[in-house]
């Protein structure tokens, strides 16, 4: 990591470590014990391991000039890293909590265990751990690549994962002490919060800065999308996270928002999280890997225009329909309810395109798996959208509410849309980075491959039977006007579909772990190299005037 | 994109002109919008328009676009369950004022009855009191005959109602004090007692068996039995509160023990309440559906 940055650039880490450091130490001496002590012990230890890392390095030989030639990268490699890491924590804590569902006696005596605790450790984990860090590693590559230029600083990007994963640990090792904002998808307390829109401004800065100076005419769909990411989820965040600190030395809030508007900014949030979060940034890294690793161009450049706008314009009004049949306005459900259907049009305008892209390169879908996941990732995408529209339909919607039916369709479009296409991107990412054609074990990729979409087939499939068993259980009456089951019954019922969504989930991991062996034999040993034309314009040779057309193939 | 530009290279899978644009390889083609995706669109748009000029949909300030078809879920709501209500009126009425006699006696009305209270246990009391009547640690069996404030079905329906140690004004109240005033000895001699007392092991004539007399006749009756309506269990049956192994007796002596049962009056309604009041009876008597 340090051998990449300049003498100057390290000073400044350096001064950075020592601030990061010194943030923990206050944290944790003016809060004492508690949450935010831990983690200021956490943000210290970090602080000073950095310290030692970079202080090493000082009197080290300069980095060598001709890294300018290249793209930045190492911030990608260890973002991948993390990606990996956190694919592990959060999906077997995903797997340990439906096993709990099954065998709830199995809760060890000890509230960190509890599922309580644990549930919000897998959706961060694997949302914002496991998706986050694939989203920004993937951000950096894919923009220096369609910008055909450098990134534009080395400090923002490490600034960017170090801390981005610091707000992750902090958030999962808060929830097993017992700290949430009992928010959905934003549990972390305030101190975090503030953290992470630092983190998240500077991200942004780095984006534009790089952007601005791009090589090329246009900004490529991804990048489209990636900003659409960057900038909606801070806003988001921003608005969701509000909230008064009961005092500044501990980790307590209550949120500026009460009632039903507070119930309709958290839905707002929770669903343009899955917008912007689980679906536009991966729309980004879709709309660069498919055509990359198919060698096709996008099949329509008008059709990426509609589903751009139609995306982001629709998606920001659908919140809502989180909330059908509660004591939200019957006028914000129908808005809700309408928008949703609207966005099914540039949902399936998006995933048809990305299968249009493919035509031409069917025979690569056949042979190489890597493809096959972004294949897949695409029809997952669709399926999901459709489901999404349809669950979102009022009288759809009093069936499937409080279900496990809600459960299948996010994991439909998180195990099939958004890990699939992370997993196709780490695959042609890794091999790139690490100066080689292919993955260490191609056969270990078709291994992962089934594994992942057996276990996504089981998951959802399972879930569906136990979300429309138990919705109709609950609303069905005998002739008399009496309940036909009791809510006992619904519960009883759901025991094999617990236990099969168990077993989907267990595969889906094992494909992960399967992977992360996979990544780690093929980044080892060999050194990071590229092809020649895997280089800033600048770089290029024989020079060529920027906005030149490379000639199609 | 002002319609076709010859110089931009044709791609020979689908012969659709590109956009002229590149990113590193990346290229796209200027493919017309399909017409099916702004049909789509349009259709969608035409369903929601619809669905806005029927129903609740847009702000005007402090009010809103009511819809012609003047739906409001709160009342929707409220008729939903009215129409419940009735569909269960023909039976249910019957268990307002109950003859408990005559209704344990009618087979017809029973039928009826009888698998909604099933569910209406397993809803509100089988958390505690297990789905078959049969407790668990900390709460009594339901289904052995044994009664703690009376067995007749009025008297269960009023303990349903106003709970135990619960929240209700007229609640029964109930509790078993601490003896940590009892030496360390005579409590554990007289947790052995009671051990003993339901396997008929227990010494009538040991100190123990006066230091029962002294202390816990009052409540638990002369011969262990309960019975006395008052809350006091029997210590002499088979099936237990907490646990009748010594251990569990010291330190139900010692910490003493206050068990509640939540007042139902405001949750269900004086129909349900007998009905249940009359499950229970009949689980006792092993002749409801568990």
């Amino acid at each position: 990591m340090t051998d990449t940055l300049s003498l100057r650039e390290r000073r400044i880490g350096f001064f950075l470590a020592i601030l990061l450091a010194l943030l923990g130490l206050t944290m944790a001496a003016a809060a004492r014990h508690g949450a935010m002590a831990v983690h200021g012990v956490i943000a210290m230890a970090i602080g000073v391991a950095l310290i030692f890392l970079i202080a090493g390095s000082l009197y080290d030989p300069d980095a060598d000039p001709a890294r300018k030639d290249r793209y930045y990268d190492a911030p990608t490699q260890a973002g991948i890293f993390f990606t990996l890491i956190w694919a592990m924590i959060g999906m077997g804590a995903g797997v340990w909590v439906a096993a709990l569902l099954y065998w709830p006696e199995a809760t060890p005596l000890w509230p960190a265990t509890s599922f309580g605790r644990l549930r919000p450790v897998h959706t961060t984990g694997v949302i914002f751990g496991f998706g986050g860090n694939a989203l920004i590693a993937t951000s950096f590559y894919v923009l220096q690549r369609t910008a055909r230029t450098r990134l534009a600083d080395a400090i923002s990007p490490w600034f960017v994962v170090i801390g981005f994963n610091l707000f992750c640990v902090w958030g999962v090792t808060g929830y097993l002490m017992g700290s949430t904002q009992s928010k959905e998808y934003a549990e972390p307390e305030w101190y975090s919060d503030i953290w992470l829109v630092i983190v998240w401004v500077t991200y942004f800065v780095l984006y534009m800065r790089t952007l601005a100076r791009r090589n090329e005419p246009h900004i490529y769909v991804a990048n489209w999308y990636y900003l659409a990411f960057i900038l909606v989820v801070a806003m988001l965040h921003i608005v969701n996270n509000l909230a008064l600190p009961v005092s500044l030395t501990g980790a307590r809030s209550f949120p500026v928002w009460g009632g039903v508007q507070d119930a309709m900014i958290q839905w707002w949030y929770g669903h343009n999280a899955v917008a912007f979060f689980l679906t536009a940034g991966f729309l980004g890294m879709l709309y660069y890997f498919l055509p990359v690793r198919s060698g096709r161009p996008i099949w329509s450049y008008r059709l990426s225009i509609l589903s751009f706008w139609g995306i982001t314009f629709f998606y920001i009004w659908v919140g809502s329909h989180h909330l059908h049949y509660t004591a939200l306005p019957y006028w914000v459900q129908t808005l809700g309810m309408t928008f949703s259907v609207m966005l099914l049009v540039p949902s399936w305008a998006s995933a048809g395109n990305a299968l249009a892209t493919l035509n031409g390169a069917w025979h690569k879908v056949r042979d190489d798996a890597t493809l096959r996941f972004m294949f897949v990732a695409a029809v997952f995408y669709g399926l999901s959208t459709f489901e999404g529209s349809f669950l979102a339909i009022r009288p759809v919607n009093s069936l499937s509410h409080y279900t496990d039916w809600t459960v299948g369709h996010v994991h439909s479009g998180t195990l099939g849309w958004v890990a699939m296409i992370v997993f196709g991107a780490i695959y042609t990412i890794v091999p790139h980075l690490s100066g080689r054609e292919a993955m260490a074990s191609p056969r270990a990729v078709e291994w992962h491959f089934w594994l992942a979409v057996s276990g996504t087939l089981i998951y959802v499939i399972s879930m569906w039977n136990a979300g429309i068993t138990q919705g109709l259980m609950w609303r069905t009456y005998s002739e008399n006007g009496a309940l036909a089951y009791s809510f006992l019954d619904s519960v009883r019922a759901m025991a094999p579909y617990y236990l099969l969504r168990t077993i989907g989930g267990a595969l889906f991991l094992a494909g992960a772990v399967v992977c992360t062996w996979n990544c780690r034999k093929t980044m080892r040993a060999v050194p990071m190299g590229g092809s020649a034309s895997d280089r800033p314009l600048s770089a290029q040779t024989p020079p060529r005037r920027p906005f030149d057309a490379e000639p199609a193939e | 994109m002002s319609g076709a530009d010859d110089d931009r290279p044709v791609d020979p899978v689908t012969g659709y002109q590109t956009t002229g644009h590149n990113w590193n390889g990346i290229i796209e083609l200027n493919t017309p919008m399909s017409r099916i995706a702004v049909w789509a669109l349009v259709l969608a748009f035409l369903y929601s328009v619809v669905a806005w000029i029927l129903l609740p949909a847009w702000p005007t300030g402090n009010h809103y676009t009511r819809g012609l078809l003047g739906l409001d879920q709160g009342a929707e709501a409220v008729d939903g369950y009215r129409q419940i209500h009735d569909a269960r009126q023909g039976w249910m009425a019957r268990f307002d004022d109950p003859d408990f006699a005559a209704l344990a006696g009618d087979p017809a009305v029973m039928a009826e009855a009888g698998p909604a209270a099933t569910r209406l246990f397993h809803d509100n009391c089988a958390a505690c009191h297990g789905d078959d009547g049969g407790g668990g640690p900390g709460f009594p069996v339901l289904s052995d005959g044994y009664w703690m404030w009376g067995g007749d079905p009025a008297t269960i329906a009023e303990t349903i109602r106003v709970g135990i140690n619960g929240t209700d004004p007229d609640t029964r109240i109930s509790e078993m004090p601490r003896f940590d005033w009892m030496s360390r000895e005579e409590r554990a001699i007289l947790a052995d007692y009671v051990a003993g007392l339901p396997a008929q092991s227990a010494d009538p004539g040991s100190p123990a068996a006066q230091l029962f007399a002294d202390n816990c006749a009052t409540c638990h009756g002369d011969t262990a039995a309960g019975g006395l309506d008052n809350g006091a269990p029997s210590l002499a049956d088979a099936s237990v509160i907490y646990g009748q192994d010594a251990e569990t007796v010291n330190t139900t002596l010692w910490a003493g023990r206050h068990g509640t049962m939540p007042s139902w009056s405001g949750r269900l309604t004086p129909a349900e309440i007998n009905l249940l009041a009359l499950h229970v009876l009949r689980l006792s008597q092993g002749r409801a559906t568990p």
